[in-house]
């Protein structure tokens, strides 16, 4: 029959209209019985996102905002420990990696002199980042062997002007990081303290 | 996957004595054969020892020795490794005569070598520059020549560390924009020349003047650059005759940004994110490609588990491709969105693995040199299997009843846009196109790369050369990713996902490598020569969208305008690609 396969593509579009209005009303439902809300809120999202989605998928940014899982990366950041008087040490060794593995080369190193010696020390002097030129890549973050540049999660980044980000607006402290990523956190942590203890034991039994 | 690319068993040499050579450099392979014998030998290599398929053309230019090379990969449509040939010339008049003769397929990718590198070719039937505009000063893929932002020869750039402080690019250059002129550049003598003009004259040879008595003339119709069908900044110029095609040019570089003169500043691990926005669709498959070439070189293993995760990223961007397809495809036809907004709902819940995992949904710079940059967590793993189990195969059913029977699409589709099998053979056409006409030519089971070995898995392929049996090629091989995608999720091991340990610095011996894999629009191949430094010495991709192009006059000529639009759409092009 001429038009079997036209009826049988609307029935298709029928049961996806249908599933819109049903899935709203058991969402209803739900909401009087168990409080939960299909929009602007955290288990609406979840479903909206999961296999068993249908009816209305999208999200309706701003007001609601799809969470981010914890290996997403936008612009990086400099990681600073917080010391014993809120002192900010930041971690970043000024040892260049991060700027010759940078895919666009956004990443300006100024490294760190002793005013005493005029020698240089571990530190830089000056970090930027051009946010207009950053890919997004991750590898700075990736390959940096000191936990001291890590990728962000804030993607709201939208100016009128250039973006260039020097260090004051790079720096975060490591609270931030493990906040946004805790298993990665977590588990660089625990690297760097089983270095750091392996590192005091071979210097003891050196000393012994 | 390690062994480097074979010459086969082939004996040119003896074939061809006095003509043809093996290419003795360390690290390379294939045969080198005298420039003024090219089309003999050629046709001897598609005829007598069936490699039928030219894959890729592509120029080299060697500066130290004066040299300019043009090299060619060839395949059999049989199955089977690659077939190697090459050419060389002096670099001050690097010329060779054109394969068009032979294979169609070498068209455009000679006017690119042309365009880029400055090699010209005899008896070519429209030796225009293709991705750089007419009236461009030089070939910018030469080694000489300098882009208007040029900082130095390779990165990293010193500028930026221990003393890196921060300039803007622009500031550099005294015009403060991307514009560079040609050395005694006069603007008061310039006149102006229309570029278009020589386009424009190649279409003009169809226009006929009198039909039965009465004085006609054809119309040049420009298709796009702006136009909502052409899926981004494609152009094509259309002659017509009434409303019927006569004849047909792509004009394409629009979106040209010279990806691989990019590419051979970079060092090797940087080329990986580049690579993301070729196909940015498919940002997987692309990452997959540039990997296995490098891997060849480097002569490493890949961890197994790596190789699982490959497989099932590679799958998954296949069917979120061809889902999109689908859609698109409708849109072009006029049935607005409905399909397309469909399709969207399932790969945005495939990019979300892709984010969980790679923390990127479309750039996800996911594969490195010997495995992936991490692991699958248990959780996307888990998110994975239930798409896979639960709900993609339904949703492809559910795309297969809205439209395969509906008689509008058929009436369109079915009949249009035809493509022989020997045509497309002859035209390079790969993946999807070459399947619908006629040729199961699928590499992951003709070259089979990575673990595609141990899936069991059918290469879809049907025997119409039309729209209708492109399309039915892309839904059955959602089906068949499907079924790919079980057994790897079944038979994923435990275990490390990068064979070495994790480096930014590769080491890499002199040579060369052409890696390639069944990419969703087609053959995705990386051809890459090293010199053992740490930046890649020349850097070719084999575009599918690019290559799958070359047949496109022959597609619409003789059907109506209006099925430019749908033509177009089902040779499934993305510009990110195309132009490079």
């Amino acid at each position: 029959m001429y038009g079997k396969g036209l009826l049988k593509g609307l029935g298709v579009t029928f049961v996806r209209f249908f599933n819109t209005y049903w899935e709203d009303l058991t969402w209803m439902w739900r909401r009087v019985t168990t409080g939960e809300k299909r929009y602007h809120s955290a288990e609406g999202i979840a479903h909206r996102s999961s296999k068993n989605t249908r009816g209305i998928f999208t999200v309706q940014y701003p007001e609601e905002k799809l969470p981010v899982p914890e290996e997403f990366r936008y612009i990086p950041f400099l990681v600073y420990d917080e010391g014993a008087d809120g002192a900010k040490e930041i971690r970043c060794t000024s040892c260049g990696i991060c700027s010759k593995v940078c895919p666009p080369q956004c990443i300006w190193i100024v490294r760190g002199t002793d005013p005493s010696t005029g020698r240089p020390k571990p530190q830089p002097a000056e970090f930027y980042i051009d946010a207009d030129i950053c890919m997004n890549c991750g590898f700075c973050a990736e390959y940096c062997p000191f936990d001291a540049i890590k990728m962000d999660h804030d993607y709201e980044l939208a100016s009128y002007t250039r973006t260039l980000l020097p260090m004051e607006k790079l720096m975060k402290p490591a609270s931030y990081y493990a906040e946004i990523r805790p298993l990665n956190a977590a588990r660089e942590d625990e690297a760097r303290k089983a270095k750091e203890a392996a590192k005091a034991a071979k210097a003891e039994a050196a000393a012994a | 996957m390690t062994t480097p690319a074979s010459v086969s068993t082939v004996d040119l040499a003896a074939r061809f004595p006095g003509i043809v050579s093996a290419d003795s450099r360390p690290g390379y392979s294939g045969w080198i054969i005298n420039a003024d014998k090219l089309i003999e030998v050629a046709t001897a290599i598609r005829d007598e020892f069936g490699y039928d398929l030219l894959s890729s053309v592509t120029g080299v230019d060697y500066p130290a020795d004066g040299k300019m090379e043009v090299v060619y990969h060839a395949f059999k449509t049989t199955g089977g490794s690659i077939f190697v040939f090459k050419v060389q010339m002096p670099r001050d008049d690097p010329v060779v005569s054109s394969l068009v003769p032979v294979w169609k397929g070498a068209e455009l990718q000679e006017r690119e070598a042309w365009d880029l590198l400055g090699i010209k070719f005899t008896n070519h039937p429209d030796l225009r520059r293709i991705l750089m505009w007419e009236g461009f000063e030089g070939h910018p893929l030469r080694k000489d020549w300098k882009e208007p932002f040029y900082e130095e020869e390779l990165k990293p750039f010193k500028s930026r560390w221990p003393d890196g402080k921060h300039t803007i690019a622009e500031a550099k250059n005294p015009f403060r924009d991307n514009v560079q002129f040609p050395v005694g550049f006069d603007p008061e003598k310039y006149t102006f020349e229309d570029p278009e003009q020589a386009l424009y004259t190649s279409l003009r040879k169809y226009q006929s003047e009198d039909k039965d008595g009465i004085k006609t003339d054809h119309i040049l119709v420009n298709m796009g650059p702006q136009h909502p069908s052409t899926h981004g900044v494609f152009r094509a110029v259309v002659m017509l005759d009434g409303e019927d095609i006569v004849s047909l040019k792509p004009v394409m570089g629009y979106l040209h940004r010279n990806h691989e003169k990019i590419g051979e500043r970079n060092t090797f691990l940087q080329n990986m994110p580049y690579t993301d926005r070729l196909d940015y669709f498919n940002s997987m498959s692309n990452n997959f490609g540039y990997a296995l070439a490098v891997e060849k070189l480097m002569g490493i293993q890949v961890a197994e588990r790596a190789d699982y995760i490959r497989v099932i990223m590679a799958e998954l961007t296949r069917i979120q491709n061809h889902l999109i397809w689908a859609g698109m495809m409708l849109n072009d036809l006029g049935a607005m969105y409905t399909p397309a907004l469909y399709a969207f709902e399932e790969r945005e819940l495939i990019l979300d693995i892709f984010e969980a995992t790679a923390g990127s949904r479309m750039m996800c710079n996911y594969f490195r040199f010997g495995g992936v940059a991490r692991d699958m967590t248990e959780d996307a793993l888990r998110k994975t299997r239930e798409l896979v189990h639960d709900r993609l195969p339904g949703k492809v059913d559910e795309m297969d009843r809205l439209l395969t029977d509906n008689e509008v699409l058929v009436s369109r589709l079915k009949g249009m846009g035809y493509l022989s099998a020997e045509d497309a053979i002859n035209t390079s056409m790969t993946g999807p196109m070459l399947r619908a006409s006629g040729v199961p030519y699928d590499i992951r089971r003709a070259d089979p790369y990575s673990v595609y070995d141990r899936f069991e898995f059918d290469v879809v392929s049907r025997p119409e050369g039309d729209m209708y049996a492109r399309y039915l090629v892309r839904i059955e091989e959602m089906r068949q990713s499907l079924k790919i995608l079980e057994q790897a999720l079944k038979q994923i091991p435990a275990g490390p996902i990068l064979s070495g340990k994790p480096q930014y610095q590769v080491k890499i011996q002199p040579g060369e490598a052409y890696g390639r894999v069944e990419a969703p629009k087609g053959e995705l191949g990386y051809y890459i020569v090293s010199n053992g430094k740490p930046n890649p010495y020349r850097y070719h991709v084999r575009a599918p969208s690019f290559i799958n192009l070359t047949s496109l006059e022959m597609l619409c000529v003789g059907e109506k305008i209006a099925d430019f639009v749908a033509i177009l759409g089902a040779v499934d092009i993305v510009l990110g690609e195309l132009d490079r």
